[in-house]
Parts: C-alpha cells; sequence; structure tokens
C-alpha cells in the first residue's frame, strides 16, 4: 500500500469525515470535510503509530493536516533520513 | 518610552472611568441584573470602544499587554463593566485582525471609531450549547445577499449591543465544524427573547437567550476560516482579557481585605492581627495570578509581533498555554475572593458594608463556566497525546 492509501485508511478510522476518505481529492480542504480539531488528534495518533514516526511540535498546526497532500508531505519529510 | 506614557494614560483613563462611574453604579446593576449603560457610555466617550483599531484607520491600535492592563483596572470597579468591555474587544479583534483585507471591514472599522458601535456576540447555539467550534445554523448566500438565522442560548448583552458577530456554518452543505463569522448590523437583524438573565453574578451582563433572525449584505461575512479567527484570536483574546478583569476582580478582594485588617491593626498598635497572616497567604496567591495573566499576555503580543507573526499562534504549545492561564486564573479568583472574605469576616458578608465582598464572590464564580473548565481539560488532555515539549 502506498503512503497515500495508509493516509485515506487512518482518515477513514479516525477522521470522522462527511465525505469519503477513499475518494476525498488529494489537496481536498480536511477541515472543510469535516475534521475536526479533536478528531485531528485522532488522526495524529494513527499517522504516528502506522509509520513508526513522532510529529514533531513544530509540525503541530492546523495547515499540515489540511490534506492527504500535506500530510503525505509531512510523513516523507519525517521518514527521508 | 511614549508607548510606555500612553499605556500609562489609558490604563489611568480606565481607572478613572472605573471609580467614578462604574463602581458608582456597581452595586444597583448588580442587584436589577440591568446593563451598566453609565459605565459603556463613558468608555465610548474616551473612544476606548476602537481601541484595537490601527492607528492608520483611526484607533489606538492598543496592543495584547495594555488591553489587559484597562480589563484589570476596570475589573477592580465593576465586573459586569469589565467583561462587557472585554467581550466587545474580542469581537473588535477577530474583524482587525482578520477583515482588514476586506473594504467592507476597513470601512466598518473607521465607522467604528466614529460612532463607538458596541459588538456583542453570539457563539452558542441551542444543540450545541457551549461547543462554540461547532454551528447547526448555516449562512445562506443569494447573489450579494445572505440570510442568517440562529436560536442561541445566550446573546452577550444582546439588547443593548449595536451589532453582532454570529458564528454559523460556511454553507448549507457544510460540516458543523467548518465556520464563517458574520458581522450583522443594527436595523438587519431581529432578536426575540427565550429566555431571562436571572444568574448568580455577572448580572450586568444581561445575555439571556434569543432567537435572532436576520438578512444583510454577503461582504459581511469575515474573511477566513473561523478554525483560524478562534485559534488566532478568539480564544487567546477570550482568555487572556477575561484572566485580565477575573484579576481586577481579586486585586479589588484584595484590596478590601487590606484595608479590614489595617482597620483591625490601628485598634490594637503593637500586635499584628491574626488576620494579617491570612492576607500575606492571599498576597502570595494573587501574586501567582498576576504574573501568570501578564506574563502570557506579553508573550502573545510577542508572537503576534514575531516574524512567523498568527501562524506561531496555532501552536499546540500555545492553545495549552491558554487553556491553562484560563483554568488556573478561573480557579485562583474564586479561591483569592473567598479567602479575603474569610479575612473581612462578616462585615465582608454584609452587603451593606465597605468591606463587602458578595458581589466579588458571585461574580467569580462564573470564571470556571464560561467556556467550563472540565471542556478545556478535556481539550488540553487530548493535545498532550501528541504535543512532546510538555
Amino acid at each position: 500500500m502506498s503512503t497515500t492509501d495508509d493516509i485515506r485508511q487512518i482518515l477513514k478510522a479516525h477522521g470522522r469525515l462527511s465525505a469519503d476518505a477513499d475518494t476525498l481529492a488529494e489537496d481536498a480542504d480536511l477541515y472543510q470535510a469535516g475534521l475536526t480539531s479533536h478528531a485531528s488528534v485522532n488522526v495524529m495518533l494513527g499517522l504516528e503509530g502506522q509509520f513508526d514516526i513522532e510529529f514533531p511540535d513544530r509540525m503541530l498546526k492546523r495547515g499540515v493536516f489540511g490534506s492527504i497532500a500535506s500530510i503525505r508531505d509531512a510523513i516523507e519529510e519525517l521518514t527521508a533520513s | 518610552m511614549s508607548n510606555d506614557a500612553s499605556q500609562g494614560a489609558n490604563v489611568e483613563l480606565a481607572h478613572r472611568i472605573g471609580s467614578e462611574i462604574a463602581a458608582v453604579h456597581a452595586a444597583e446593576v448588580d442587584r436589577n441584573a440591568r446593563f451598566p449603560a453609565e459605565a459603556i457610555a463613558a468608555l465610548k466617550d474616551a473612544r476606548l470602544l476602537s481601541a484595537l483599531v490601527p492607528q492608520e484607520l483611526g484607533g489606538m491600535g492598543m496592543k495584547m499587554v495594555e488591553l489587559t492592563a484597562v480589563c484589570t483596572a476596570l475589573g477592580q470597579y465593576c465586573a459586569a463593566t469589565a467583561m462587557v468591555f472585554a467581550m466587545h474587544q474580542i469581537q473588535v479583534a477577530c474583524i482587525v485582525r482578520h477583515g482588514l483585507g476586506s473594504e467592507f471591514f476597513r470601512q466598518y472599522c473607521r465607522e467604528l471609531v466614529d460612532k463607538q458601535l458596541l459588538i456583542g456576540s453570539i457563539t452558542s447555539e441551542v444543540g450545541v450549547g457551549g461547543d462554540t467550534r461547532s454551528s447547526i445554523c448555516a449562512v445562506e448566500v443569494d447573489g450579494d445577499r445572505f440570510v442568517l438565522n440562529k436560536d442561541a442560548t445566550t446573546v452577550s448583552y444582546g439588547a443593548h449591543a449595536d451589532e453582532l458577530l454570529v458564528t454559523c456554518r460556511r454553507d448549507l452543505a457544510a460540516a458543523r465544524s467548518d465556520q464563517v463569522m458574520v458581522l450583522v448590523r443594527r436595523g438587519q437583524y431581529t432578536l426575540e427573547q427565550t429566555s431571562q438573565w436571572d444568574t448568580l453574578g455577572m448580572r450586568g451582563t444581561c445575555s439571556p437567550g434569543f432567537k435572532f433572525r436576520s438578512r444583510g449584505d454577503a461582504a459581511q461575512i469575515l474573511p477566513g476560516d473561523y478554525a483560524d479567527s478562534s485559534g488566532q484570536t478568539m480564544v487567546p483574546y477570550s482568555h487572556i482579557l477575561w484572566s485580565g478583569l477575573w484579576l481586577g476582580i481579586a486585586s479589588d478582594a484584595m484590596s478590601r481585605a487590606a484595608s479590614s485588617v489595617r482597620a483591625e491593626a490601628r485598634r490594637n498598635p503593637g500586635t499584628v492581627p491574626p488576620t494579617a497572616l491570612r492576607l500575606a497567604e492571599l498576597s502570595n496567591t494573587l501574586q501567582s495570578m498576576r504574573s501568570n495573566v501578564h506574563d502570557v499576555a506579553r508573550d502573545c503580543q510577542e508572537l503576534q509581533e514575531s516574524a512567523e507573526g498568527n501562524e506561531s499562534l496555532l501552536t499546540l504549545g500555545f492553545a495549552l498555554k491558554m487553556n491553562n492561564l484560563k483554568i488556573s486564573c478561573s480557579t485562583l479568583v474564586v479561591q483569592i475572593v473567598h479567602q479575603a472574605l474569610l479575612i473581612c469576616g462578616i462585615q465582608g458578608y454584609k452587603n451593606d458594608s465597605k468591606f463587602s465582598l458578595g458581589r466579588h464572590l458571585r461574580d467569580a464564580h462564573s470564571a470556571q463556566l464560561m467556556i467550563g473548565n472540565d471542556r478545556i481539560y478535556g481539550r488540553s488532555a487530548s493535545m498532550l497525546l501528541v504535543y512532546k515539549d510538555a
């Protein structure tokens, strides 16, 4: 599975989105799709567990979790080294 | 130096309005649960309702530290006046910090300076209660006009405001958390009162429930997401300015207790009265509350002025700090007024004595309920699951 598929699975499990995470465009605004700040914490936890990473505090910002593409960028940055 | 001077002058002005006007009416405002009209009129005359409007638009361009000090000053005389003032400033902050890209809102700010309009807030709603980050109602835009109706559980000084800033969903299809704010002007809305405001304290804020119905121009929708204006402005300004005015309540309680102890000491020179020990304890608690308010207000102002600006206010670390300030000050204010009451004794318990603390105590108890502390603890608990630099 690609990183993007994993992200979609986690959004599906924890994002409580009003849209379908499988078909959501990569640059679609997740907050407009119903992601609340509470649900976004569960998404972060799901991603940290799945990818065995820890988002540093500088990344714990609304913008980083605003779309599938921005989440993927953050994960790629953390797993690059 | 000029900054320091103007800071001193505005805080001085707030003390004058507080002592000469707000304090004179405070007991009656409280007893009759009526709006503190005289003090708000005086704040308008002093041009303080546009304190946050940038100087280029005619306002004072006041910053967080100074505004907090003004709220503390007012809170020492009449907490309801201070709360109405603080709530108004929170609304103005949302407009000046998020709306100035829009010609409508720039023009509105000039009008605010000119007419000293009082802006109320409608964030609560039947069905979501006090969760400001959820709305059921939605703004419906058709062409360049909107319709917005909301069934609100409380509307801050609803009947006395000139304008209302209302949270709602972006449109009928939007998720509950996908919100915007709309500035609705007098004449564009109707309010049908649905409940009373007969409360334990903060009686002069006159904030019952209303069914709100409005129509207006689509340009009145504040640009951007409420999620951003909430995190960058509504939450920090609320928690800091509220904490500032609670500090005012606590300071006045301390000063009543101190004068009671001094009176006791004068009756028996040479002996330190036992209540002086309690006063020393009170002074200690008050200092930690004051340090916390000053520290966080300064921190917020410095972040706003930093290169990252508004972005730096969206970190979890900053959100946690805001939550901790609110929880801490809302708890300490009750503790301090209670300690002061123990010092003043029966004279503090009486409503007609110069040491009376009943109003302070009742007003202070609102602090832990305005956005319930458990709700805030819940948010912090959730953030701490992912935040590392705790």
